[in-house]
């Protein structure tokens, strides 16, 4: 919403500088988004007199001109107008001016070697008007004794642009602002002072709201203004929409703007002339068709409100009227529209057709039912002032009557929301101000809301009337109390905090990615899940909700290898989504390692990234988290994004769990399809959500401390195995022997080839053996020694190498 | 005892020249050996006379001891000596560099979710979360915005379905109702995570983070919730103190409404938050609408209390200078590594939320 200091001057008695304006309109809730110095520069658009104009010798369309700006200076301009001749009164721009409509600053310029100081303007080039043909032709016998004074007369005010919320309609209009103003002690209201229409003649053209279901028109006013003659407005009302940043159009319509401006109440002037045989506000029938002012042609669907007459639509109530209808200069006979529409009608309308205009924003959030008259009064006359003509009566179709609103109102209440006290005098200054009715009922108020705010229903909202009139520095700051009944984080929300610092602190960078992807990424990763498309994204790139973290990871490390970083660790935290209903969705750690580990060191020996790596990081990042690694259980078993040979999943138990973590090399083909190129890419999922919190808290597993005193003693094995055995069942099958014997497992080395048969390998194995009850003899050792040996070829069919 | 003498003198002398360990060896057989001068001379104490045998065996036994002693550290010398020369042999250029490392790091978003934590888990707070996904009652109508609410154009919003029913959140309020229709009164909570609009220019992307307040009880005020935003603030920024401005605003879902700003200067191109007379408007809250709370079955007449949202990568880029909100999402592994943190950075009350 954007006004003037002098605009609200109108409505409001005050002397207050301009800054004290801006900071009383921010503190009431109607916030100054910007201010904007129309005047700035403007003085320096001069009227000037063409003295003589010749053809310019190198160009057929442009002439020089010898203009005389005043204190005996004639500067010569070149200029393409037609209209520019010798005698012509007209504004001149000199090098330095800043043109208003596309800001561009002038500068002596040659123009086909012939130098131009300056510029005529056109009003389009002024802002002041769409008419680009031809310079401003201004009249010989009121401006002869001007030239070389500025154009623009005053100086004018500063655009105040306001963002109006939603909820304040009555502030769509500068009464209202100043309404408001007053009642925070910014001035006194000034009473309106509109005459009311008396007249004996009849509103003659019919006009009918029929009955149907809802109907969006509630009531229609009209009134009819016979034999005018429409012309350009006159100064002051042309300076008034300008001041704003409007353009004058006909007084006609310029009165419609202006009311609806100052009081918020939106007019539509139809040329009564071209209605055939009276009006009738209807629901549209699907099909219909009309031209818009907007010149496009809009298609209608059933039951939105239109304003009809007998030949078709003339126009949608409240949005957008027809050409088929609309004013012109020639226009001899207006009829004057200011009705109710309903706010959800409009909006529904409004969003189908896909229109918005000023009409629209103010219809959609409510005006003042009671100001039908006002307007039709305000604008009437001033129609009658500037084109002449004959008033009707007023006509007000209905359907339906207003209510007016009561609340009861508790004053305590203010104290009980705002935690500080107004006196119940201060109140009662304030409702009135802002246009409430108030009788007093015992301790209570009965108020009766004005008619121009539809936002308040309810007690609360007169508390929010009250404390911001009365100024939210006045709410005194209430310290909190530093208590905690309730743990912050949820068993859940530790380990999600736990597990992201945790993986960080394997060397991986921590990224936050959109939740949505590229469908052609997704692909690769979305496995059998089902694609979960953006009805309205972005762009297309952005189409699709991620149903692995892998999908933006893998498309991020591309760009940072295309940056020339070679060897990179990222990982992130976050959702995954398997369907389009809220909660379909999972948490999943999902990391990316690419390149080589020790690249270009003088002391290690450089090699890629494998699938031992990630799983070192996956598994250390798991037992940190306090999940017992002897009870994990891994298989071969993986997503097809995953390298079939070198990936695997990880159950933190055998028996019962879903899958906890997917690891492994990434698909050689999904590099080469999407163009990755790196030396090795290895990856991996850890799924939050299947991990099971553990039964007992780590703080009472503390409790069981127990280590062996006795002496330990290792033994080596070396078996020959089916290369179908895994190390893993062997361990396993080691470690289940003798468990209070057997402390230790350990794989240290693993063989196949020379003097290993095929498809067989050689695993060897370090076995450390501890008792926690007595040092064990050489006969103890033997014996376990043999039943490893025993249980083992028993087993798996290895045999020990000997 | 002349004897004794002489041969103490003499064996002295001869260990204070440089010797090998093979010398040495030689002169303690000598000595010591099984006919040593000193071993021999032990066998004949037998046979000293009474009167002076007493003193004949201290006198043995003090230059044994003195011998003794010497050749050992002689011995020690020599095996030192040996050792330091091997070392000196084995000097490397320390200046080489350490076996490579590499450093992770927390997202500046992720510490900063924590940092926001931990200060209200101060005074008591707990965390609560929803899903991405939100139908679109929990995210606009039970928030008092209604089907053809003009507030809903506010909110540029993703939807999964033509139909508009299901969507992605496009604020953290719905953990609001969630959290609500599941428990009873009281609640105090922040619900910290993304939230999505179709929006994207240079200071909008379509995905950023919000965090979310409720605080509601019996008695909870406008006050206290200036208080809990002025402490919250104060504790983030860790400033001394702070300018925070209440204006009026509105939100459908809470009434009254404010904004808050925050006073902040720039000096040498640097923000500073707490000084100056320019405001930045960093927070949207407010007192719970009692439609809000009617709709999750919570009596306004006996409850009542604030909410407040709050922009997680706004805070995140005031705090640490960060310019380009569209940098967080970018991933470049260079932004990262500068603006992430290290993992053992955990912030904490007793340790302080940054260094």
């Amino acid at each position: 919403m954007k006004i003037t200091y002098d605009w609200l001057k109108d409505h409001l008695k005050i002397n207050a500088k301009e800054d004290k304006l801006l900071e009383k309109l921010t503190d009431i809730g109607l916030e100054v988004e910007s201010i904007e110095n129309l005047s700035e520069g403007l003085d320096l658009f001069k009227i000037a007199k063409i003295v003589k104009t010749e053809k310019h010798p190198n160009a057929d369309r442009l002439k020089v001109c010898d203009v005389d700006v005043g204190n005996k200076k004639i500067i010569r301009v070149v200029c393409g107008a037609v209209n520019a001749r010798e005698g012509l009164y007209t504004v001149y721009a000199p090098p330095g001016a800043i043109i208003p409509k596309n800001k561009t600053k002038l500068v002596v310029a040659k123009i086909r070697d012939v130098t131009s100081y300056g510029m005529l303007c056109s009003e389009f080039e002024l802002n002041l008007s769409d008419e680009s043909d031809g310079i401003i032709e201004l009249s010989s016998s009121k401006y002869a004794k001007s030239i070389g004074k500025s154009y623009f007369s005053k100086s004018r005010s500063n655009i105040i642009d306001l963002s109006i919320t939603p909820n304040r309609p009555d502030c769509l209009g500068v009464r209202g602002i100043a309404r408001d103003l007053s009642a925070a002690g910014f001035g006194n209201l000034k009473p309106e002072k509109d005459k009311k229409i008396k007249s004996n003649k009849k509103q003659n053209l019919k006009v009918k709201i029929t009955k149907e279901k809802d109907q969006g028109c509630l009531s229609f006013g009209s009134c009819l203004i016979t034999k005018v003659k429409n012309t350009e407005s006159p100064q002051w009302l042309k300076d008034k929409l300008i001041s704003i940043g409007q353009k004058p159009i006909s007084a006609i319509v310029d009165v419609t703007n202006y009311v609806m401006i100052d009081i918020n109440r939106p007019l539509h002037a139809y040329d009564a002339d071209k209605i055939e045989k009276g009006i009738i506000v209807r629901n549209s029938k699907s099909g219909e068709e009309f031209t818009a002012l907007d010149n496009k042609n809009y298609k209608l669907d059933d039951g939105m409100c239109v304003i009809s007459d007998n030949k078709g639509v003339l126009g949608l109530g409240g949005i957008i009227g027809g050409t088929r209808s609309g004013t012109e200069l020639d226009t001899k006979n207006v009829l004057l529209e200011s009705a109710y529409f309903d706010p959800r009608s409009i909006r529904k309308t409004a969003k189908k057709l896909n229109i918005d205009t000023d009409a629209k924003f103010r219809f959609e959030r409510g005006i003042d039912q009671l100001s039908i008259e006002d307007g039709l009064n305000k604008a009437a006359y001033l129609i009658k002032e500037i084109c002449g003509g004959e008033i009707s009566k007023i006509d007000i179709q209905k359907n339906g009557s207003y209510k007016k609103k009561v609340i009861k109102f508790d004053p305590k209440t203010f104290e009980k929301i705002t935690g500080f006290k107004i006196s119940i005098k201060e109140m009662i200054i304030i409702l009135d101000k802002l246009g409430f009715k108030l009788k007093k009922e015992k301790e209570f108020f009965k108020l009766s809301i004005p008619s121009w705010r539809p936002d308040i229903i309810q007690e609360i909202d007169v508390v929010e009337e009250l404390v911001r009139i009365s100024g939210y520095e006045k709410i005194k700051i209430e310290n909190p109390i530093k208590e905690r009944s309730k743990n912050t984080l949820n068993p859940t929300q530790k380990l999600f905090h736990f597990l992201q610092r945790a993986v960080a602190s394997k060397g991986y960078k921590e990224a936050i990615t959109w939740s949505f992807t590229d469908a052609k990424y997704n692909d690769h990763f979305k496995e059998n899940n089902k694609e979960i498309k953006i009805v309205n994204p972005i762009s297309s790139e952005l189409g699709v909700l991620r149903n692995s973290i892998f999908s933006n990871l893998v498309m991020y490390l591309s760009k940072n290898l295309d940056r020339g970083i070679k060897d990179l660790s990222i990982f992130e935290i976050g959702p995954i989504f398997y369907g389009s209903q809220p909660g379909d969705q999972n948490t999943v750690i999902c990391g990316l390692s690419a390149g080589k580990k020790s690249r270009l060191s003088w002391i290690e020996k450089e090699r890629n990234v494998d699938v031992f790596d990630i799983k070192r990081d996956v598994i250390q990042t798991l037992v940190e988290a306090g999940y017992d690694a002897e009870k994990f259980y891994l298989d071969d078993v993986s997503p097809n994004y995953y390298h079939p040979g070198k990936s695997g999943r990880i159950f933190l138990n055998k028996e019962k769990d879903k899958v906890a973590v997917y690891f492994g090399e990434i698909h050689p083909n999904i590099l080469k399809t999407l163009d990755i190129k790196s030396e090795s890419l290895v990856g991996f999922e850890i799924f939050l959500d299947n991990l099971k919190l553990p039964k007992k808290p780590l703080k009472d597993l503390k409790t069981k401390y127990s280590v062996s005193e006795f002496q330990k003693s290792e033994r080596d094995f070396a078996f020959i195995v089916d290369k179908k055995i895994s190390v893993q069942d062997l361990v396993s099958i080691i470690s289940n022997i003798e468990k209070n014997l057997i402390s230790n497992v350990k794989v240290f080395d693993v063989y196949e080839g020379d003097n290993i048969p095929e498809n067989q390998k050689s695993i060897a194995i370090n076995v450390t053996i501890q008792s926690l009850e007595k040092t064990l003899t050489d006969n103890d050792l033997e014996k376990i020694n043999n039943l490893i040996i025993e249980t083992v070829e028993n087993k798996t069919g290895a045999k020990i190498r000997s | 005892m002349s004897d004794l003498k002489n041969i103490r003198d003499q064996f002295i002398s001869k260990l204070k020249n440089d010797l090998s360990i093979e010398q040495i060896n030689e002169i303690k057989t000598e000595l010591f050996g099984k006919n040593g001068l000193i071993s021999s001379k032990f066998k004949i104490i037998g046979s000293i006379p009474e009167n002076d045998r007493k003193k004949f065996a201290s006198d043995l036994n003090q230059v044994k001891d003195e011998l003794q002693i010497l050749l050992t550290s002689k011995l020690k010398k020599i095996e030192r000596d040996k050792i330091n020369e091997k070392l000196e042999k084995e000097k490397v250029d320390i200046t080489l560099p350490e076996r490579p490392f590499v450093r992770g790091k927390v997202h500046p978003v992720s510490q900063t979710i924590d940092e926001i934590s931990s200060i209200f888990s101060e005074i008591g707070f707990s965390v609560e979360e929803g899903p991405d996904v939100e139908n679109e009652y929990n995210n606009f109508t039970a928030l008092n915005t209604p089907d053809n609410h003009p507030a809903r154009d506010m909110h540029d919003t993703f939807y999964l379905d033509e139909n508009k029913k299901v969507l992605l959140r496009t604020h953290t309020s719905p953990v609001q109702i969630r959290t609500m229709l599941k428990d009873k009164p009281p609640f105090k909570i922040i619900a910290p995570g993304r939230t999505y609009r179709s929006d994207s220019d240079q200071t909008h992307a379509p995905m950023f983070h919000q965090v979310e307040g409720l605080h509601i009880d019996k008695n909870i005020n406008m006050g206290h919730l200036k208080g809990c935003l002025n402490y919250f603030i104060k504790e983030f920024f860790e400033v001394e103190k702070i300018k925070m401005r209440f204006r009026p605003s509105h939100f459908p879902f809470t009434e009254p409404s404010a904004e808050v700003d925050i006073g902040y200067e720039i000096k040498n191109d640097k923000i500073i938050i707490g000084e100056g007379n320019q405001w930045l408007e960093i927070l949207g809250c407010g007192m719970v609408h009692p439609n809000v709370l009617r709709n999750v079955k919570v009596d306004p007449s006996k409850y009542q209390g604030y909410a407040f949202g709050i922009g997680i990568d706004r805070l995140a880029m005031l705090k640490y200078g960060i310019n380009d909100l569209r940098a967080f999402f970018d991933c470049d592994y260079r932004w990262l590594n500068h603006f992430g943190f290290d993992p053992l950075d955990v912030p904490s009350n007793y340790r302080g939320l940054s260094r």
